[in-house]
């Protein structure tokens, strides 16, 4: 009973942090790209702008919630829920330092892959369901995006499962404390990263949303709370993708003892997160053609050498 | 590839340029002497009127914003009896103060007029009258007229001969 109820507070204590960290993001991120832009961002409503997050959310929770009545209802309401699902969900295996998890799965790489190819449907659902042409669009680059960089996002991985051993998060960080993986796994890593913008769709591959192109992509019929959930989740996959590159290749909550491990943690986390926001502000987006042709011309054969010469360089070495 | 390292580089390294936001209310921006904003009136030298009523501002104006009514005092000289502009249509062209013929119409840079009611925005002549010669001082449209309204006698003006008497002026 005791031990059950610690795991619920653990968990429910990681779900506040996560979703207050995935709606400060929106602070920090406006904040950060003004920064980049030579401007100054939000910085009247509260102390440096902290309350913006606040007149935001109060903001989205008082815009009229409107379905179009055209879109097909249940999926276009359903649609919004699943990417939230889905990342908070991945979030699940994450090890934000020894004991601080939800569930130490023993195929922990696997079920965030699984559960971000769920993630997809979001996208492709919304886009379906608004029944508008720029948002169908949307939704089916979406859909070849993502199943184009899932593809090579699991290869790239397979290269630190074969030096940890393991599936499990939690091995893959304890194999780290001699040497983290980027260096070793430094084209894995870099394949990873690219792959996880796809992911995520930022930018520079915001092709599913593409203002200019696409008005809004995929969500360009749902505002208020539902607008507010596609925003939320997408900030939440950019803290998913940001954890994981910490946890695979960056050693996770090892650290030079000085610190507590979390914050060890948070501090590469938040360092991947700038860098996202970073590469937002300095990269024009692709053509969707060289979107798809980088993929599969370059980072998967890419990646399968990674895996090969890993893979050789491992049983060389162990045999 | 170098190129988009490059550029990331570069981004971040603004974030220790300076900025280029001016907070507004705290600090403000230079408004050059002929900035566009709030119309005004003007008076000549002896501070009367300098708006003869001509109508040529509210024919120059693009969104018909300028209304005003023509009349004159005693002693012939043309001032308007209301004179009106609806600054919630007026877009601060400046054509009315390129139209105007005798410098009484211009635009100041002042642009902070915002009002809740929108009402309030259209101001009337004595909102518009200023009591001193906006930008053009000494310029006093009578002394070069030819009529003679009080300003001066016919002939006197600046740049003006005395008047010629047609049925003497014989070959």
């Amino acid at each position: 009973m005791n031990e059950t109820f610690k795991l619920t507070l653990i968990a429910l204590a990681i779900l506040l942090v996560l979703v207050s960290i995935a709606a400060g993001l929106i602070w920090v991120e406006r904040r950060m790209l003004a920064a980049w832009q030579d401007r100054y961002g939000p910085n009247r409503v509260g102390p440096f702008g902290l309350l913006q997050v606040l007149a935001d959310m109060i903001k989205l929770f008082f815009k009229e919630d409107w379905i179009p009545p055209f879109a097909n209802k249940i999926v276009f309401v359903l649609a919004p829920t699943i990417v939230m699902v889905t990342i908070l969900l991945s979030f699940t295996i994450i090890p934000f330092a020894p004991g601080i998890l939800v569930a130490d799965l023993n195929i922990g790489v696997l079920f965030f892959l699984a559960m971000s190819s769920l993630g997809a449907y979001s996208v492709v659902l919304g886009g379906w369901a608004s029944n508008n042409k720029y948002s169908l669009l949307g939704g089916v680059r979406g859909s070849a995006q993502m199943i184009s960089y899932e593809v090579f996002m699991g290869l790239s991985l397979m290269g630190v499962v074969i030096m940890a051993g393991s599936f499990n998060m939690t091995d893959i960080v304890l194999a780290q404390e001699k040497i983290w993986f980027f260096i070793p796994q430094f084209l894995g890593f870099i394949i990873f990263f690219i792959a996880g913008l796809a992911e995520t769709h930022r930018l520079p591959f915001d092709l599913p949303e593409a203002e200019n192109e696409l008005i809004a992509g995929y969500h360009t019929e749902y505002s208020g709370m539902k607008f507010g959930m596609f925003f939320v989740g997408e900030y939440l996959g950019i803290t998913l993708i940001s954890a994981l590159i910490t946890t695979l290749f960056f050693g996770g909550w090892l650290g030079f003892g000085f610190l507590p491990p979390v914050v060890w943690f948070l501090i590469k986390m938040f360092a991947f997160i700038l860098f996202f926001i970073l590469l937002r502000a300095s990269l024009p987006r692709p053509r969707y053609d060289q979107l798809m042709t980088v993929g599969w011309k370059i980072l998967l054969p890419l990646s399968l050498l990674n895996l090969l010469v890993t893979g050789a360089f491992v049983l060389y070495f162990n045999s | 590839m170098f190129s988009i390292i490059r550029s990331i580089w570069l981004t971040f390294l603004h974030m220790f340029h300076k900025r280029v936001t001016i907070e507004y209310p705290e600090k403000k921006a230079y408004l050059a002497p002929r900035w566009r904003g709030r119309i005004i009136l003007s008076r000549d030298p002896d501070g009367m009127e300098r708006c003869v009523g001509c109508y040529l501002c509210a024919a120059a104006c693009p969104v018909d914003c300028i209304s005003l009514q023509a009349t004159e005092d005693d002693e012939g000289r043309r001032y308007p009896e209301f004179f009106r502009i609806n600054f919630s249509r007026c877009i601060f062209c400046g054509y009315c103060e390129d139209a105007c013929p005798t410098y009484a119409i211009q635009l100041i840079p002042d642009f902070e007029m915002a009002e809740y009611d929108r009402q309030n925005l259209v101001y009337e002549k004595e909102d518009l009258l200023i009591m001193g010669q906006g930008k053009y001082h000494g310029y006093n449209y009578y002394k070069h007229a030819g009529v003679a309204v009080g300003v001066k006698e016919k002939g006197e003006g600046e740049q003006e001969d005395q008047p010629v008497d047609v049925r003497r002026l014989m070959p």
